[in-house]
């Protein structure tokens, strides 16, 4: 297939048409609505089923349904409507059913704003629904990567009967940039044994998140951790950018990783060793690899469109071996290339002594960035 | 002179029942519930192409009790899980069974706009005016002046509301096919409730849409009261309250004999 | 020249900013480059303004948005207000004279003041004013020659839109022609 110029939202729509989705449920909401619109028009066209839902809450369910049909289905939402999903998401989780979400992230908390934004990285990545649970979470950062981490998120929920979200954000839905689609894959006919699709034939299956002796539920839940050590194992994403030989290296997912690149471009071109890591999985989470680049460089600045969501678990990684910085912008705020090169500067510069609090000295340095953005 | 066969079985267990116990309380009329349902989905062969959906609430075991596929929803998602089976599978028969808390409380929105698209679903609804499993808390549906564990000085509906009738609510939607309303305290109410759910999956069959029937049922635990002063407290309480009665039929369905 | 151009265009929603953009990107692809176009999206638009940046490279492009693009087209008078001061230095400021009672002030910059909504209409459709501003800003960068949009807009534009092509084509031509007359080159 040609590259063509392709919009995020619609590119990752047409990505899960593609990849055998066979129902689609959502409720609108900014900045995914397009996603939505999309598939009201195409799922129909190809006697799949569409429904817009009576609200989020509804829509997860309705995927859960469909879900234990063994069906490919799929939900897409924004930052306060996946809250609303969480509940259902733990019920999935529960019974072991795959399901794709795409989260289009908004500014927040609350009702926010609808800015891109990577505020849901605690509610994706470290669960928000109730219990021990691990989706797999893929963040892409160009629209080429949206598609591609759409195909595989069914592939891979399938696979181990997880749930794979898409953590995206409105850069990403509304921007357009050439990519490619993959081709039509036809729709399956042959679902997993475990499907309730009526007992024609066979013995009756049920399917719930219910184990009310907690001896079989502590079972369940070793079951999805051992599962999970094997998706760690075999399904970690990342990339990486300038990091061969260098000195210092940048942390970033999503358009904060991309802004990023530009901003270590600039700092190479000033002689700067410095490069980029771009963690593509952010669960399973590159620990192995940031614990590696630990004994490598001199020091990491981690940057996010959030207060550090993500720094806790590079610290984790880092063990306090190294100086640790940090920049964000909140609330909705994409940071400009030039931020981010000032605080390679910052980091070459003046590095925080490894075991202090990035966090803390990140905030104490922000007013003057809130004084003099003039945004 | 009629002999009869001995060895001749009359009344069997229906084959969409499991073979095995219910959790259910002595006197509980979830049991009759779920026979009519079972011997509905019997003599319409509908077994092999069925899946229920189970609640949150007494019946969150229901699953166990059909010999049919099941899935277990989250408290008041029935509709919409049920939605989302319909909607890959529109020729498989799809019920929920849901009880007053789970479906008039915490699922409102669900029911509600599962009837109003004309979701080709069917919803077996058990009121039995209290919430059962939790210990008989209020329910959206007790009535005004009745003692529960959280309005241990009767229902004010100062305070805590009105009870909800909902097939009188959910007649008002035009995708409701069919909505009715009957009781298990007696065996003719029984034999009418029957008939009520033998159409209420004739409805699905044929696609005319949304159909619920709600089952004034006991609590002889909640309500504390022996299993016969429960029917009977049906009869004398409750059908004040919620009268039984048809309250939206499709015209297909009009002249339809089961 | 550094491998990267940021082209960043705004006005009132109706001028077509988003749509200039769109081509924009369309002939990047089609030559081969890398390409991002983003608009401004939510309140922004209901508020009655537009505008998008397209950042066009020879590698894996970085960032979609910039502080200081190398060049700004502005339709109306809000636009430059907020997007003159931004343009990077040695820039291309392309400015619609038609909306815009003011000139610009930078001294570093090319500056085009163009009457594109004039120029539009005297071709015969005042919706052409985004392809007059792109055809300017073209003829004064040197990232994308104005053959480029033209092939793109045979390629992209829909079937029912296509018998405006040869007017399209006009546009970009006189905006071109206007800029390489009229331009006011930065002083040194």
């Amino acid at each position: 297939m040609p590259r063509e110029l392709l919009k995020g939202n619609t590119a990752m729509a047409e990505a899960a048409v593609r990849a055998g989705l066979e129902a689609y449920f959502g409720y609108p909401i900014t900045p995914q609505t397009e996603l939505l619109e999309y598939m009201s028009k195409r799922m129909p066209e190809l006697g799949r089923a569409f429904l817009q839902a009576e609200s989020e809450v509804a829509a997860i369910n309705m995927v859960y349904g469909a879900a234990c049909t063994g069906a490919r289905v799929m939900s897409s939402s924004s930052s306060p409507g996946v809250s609303l999903m969480m509940e259902g998401l733990s019920y999935i989780a529960g019974t072991e059913v795959p399901v794709v979400l795409i989260d289009v992230v908004r500014g927040g908390p609350g009702l926010g704003n609808i800015a891109p934004s990577q505020g849901d990285y605690n509610q994706i990545v470290h669960g928000g629904g109730h219990g021990d649970y691990h989706p797999i979470v893929l963040a892409p950062s160009t629209v080429q990567e949206a598609i591609d981490l759409t195909v595989l998120a069914f592939d891979l929920a399938e696979k181990y009967r997880a749930i794979a979200i898409v953590m995206a954000d409105g850069n990403i839905g509304q921007m357009m940039e050439p990519a490619e689609l993959p081709p039509m894959r036809p729709l399956r006919t042959e679902y997993p044994d475990w499907s309730t699709r009526g007992a024609e034939g066979r013995e009756r299956r049920i399917l719930s998140s219910i184990y009310i002796d907690p001896k079989e539920e502590e079972v369940m839940n070793y079951r999805l951790m051992q599962r999970w050590r094997t998706i760690e194992a075999n399904e970690l994403r990342f990339k990486e950018y300038f990091l061969e030989d260098a000195e210092y290296a940048v942390v970033g997912f999503g358009t904060a990783g991309r802004v990023a690149l530009s901003a270590v471009r600039a700092a190479r071109a000033e002689g700067l060793k410095v490069g980029l890591l771009r963690p593509i999985t952010l669960s399973p989470f590159p620990y192995a690899r940031l614990d590696e680049l630990a004994e490598q460089v001199k020091a990491m600045l981690v940057v996010e469109m959030n207060a550090g969501q993500m720094l806790g678990d590079v610290q984790r990684a880092t063990k306090e071996r190294i100086s640790l910085n940090f920049y964000g912008r909140m609330g909705g705020i994409t940071p400009f290339p030039d931020e981010i090169h000032a605080e390679i500067h910052r980091m070459v510069e003046q590095p925080l002594p490894p075991g202090s609090d990035p966090r803390a000295a990140w905030l104490d340095s922000f007013a003057s960035v809130l004084h003099v953005d003039g945004r | 002179m009629v002999t009869v066969e001995m060895n001749q079985i009359v009344y069997q267990r229906p084959e969409s029942l499991a073979d095995m116990p219910t959790h259910y309380c002595p006197g509980c009329t979830h049991g009759v519930a779920h026979r009519l349902v079972a011997e509905v989905m019997d003599e319409m062969q509908i077994r092999e192409k069925t899946i229920g959906v189970a609640p949150v609430g007494c019946s969150v075991f229901a699953y166990n009790y059909f010999d049919c596929d099941f899935v277990e929803a989250a408290h008041g998602r029935a509709p919409a899980m049920a939605t989302g089976v319909k909607r890959v599978l529109p020729d498989r028969v799809v019920f929920t069974y849901q009880g007053d808390g789970d479906l008039a409380s915490i699922g409102m929105g669900e029911i509600v706009h599962a009837a109003a698209r004309g979701e080709n679903i069917t919803v077996i609804f058990i009121n039995n005016a209290i919430y059962g499993m939790t210990g008989g808390q209020m329910a959206p549906t007790t009535l005004p002046g009745m003692k529960t564990t959280s309005s241990p000085s009767g229902r004010d509906v100062e305070q805590m509301g009105f009870p909800i009738r909902m097939p009188e609510m959910l007649a008002t939607l035009d995708g409701a096919g069919y909505v009715v309303r009957r009781s298990l305290h007696d065996p003719k109410n029984i034999r009418m409730a029957k008939k009520a759910i033998r159409l209420a999956f004739e409805t699905q069959l044929r696609g005319l849409g949304f159909s619920l029937v709600e089952l004034l049922s006991s609590c002889p635990t909640n309500w504390g009261l022996t299993p016969v002063e429960s029917l009977r407290w049906i009869e004398e309480h409750m059908l004040p309250v919620y009268p039984v009665g048809d309250y939206k039929v499709a015209q297909a369905l009009a002249g339809l004999r089961v | 020249m550094s491998k990267q151009t940021e082209i960043l265009i705004a006005g009132f929603g109706g001028q077509g900013v988003l749509f200039a953009g769109q081509v924009l990107a369309y002939a990047a692809l089609d030559s081969g480059k890398e390409v991002t176009w983003i608009p401004s999206y939510g309140p922004e638009m209901r508020g009655g303004t537009a505008n998008c940046t397209v950042v066009i490279s020879d590698e894996e492009i970085g960032s979609p948005v910039v502080r200081n693009p190398k060049a700004v087209i502005v339709l109306n008078l809000p636009s430059l207000d907020k997007y003159e001061p931004v343009v990077a230095p040695g820039g291309v400021l392309v400015a619609n004279a038609s909306l815009i009672n003011r000139a610009p002030q930078r001294q570093d910059l090319v500056n085009v003041l163009i009457p594109a909504n004039e120029i539009a209409e005297e071709i015969g459709d005042r919706r052409l004013l985004n392809m007059v501003a792109l055809g300017a800003l073209l003829a004064m960068l040197p990232v994308l020659p104005v053959e480029a949009i033209k092939e793109a807009l045979a390629a992209h534009l829909p079937e029912r839109h296509r018998r405006l092509l040869p007017v399209n084509y006009q546009a970009l031509d006189r905006g071109a022609q206007f800029a390489l007359s009229q331009a006011r080159l930065p002083v040194v």
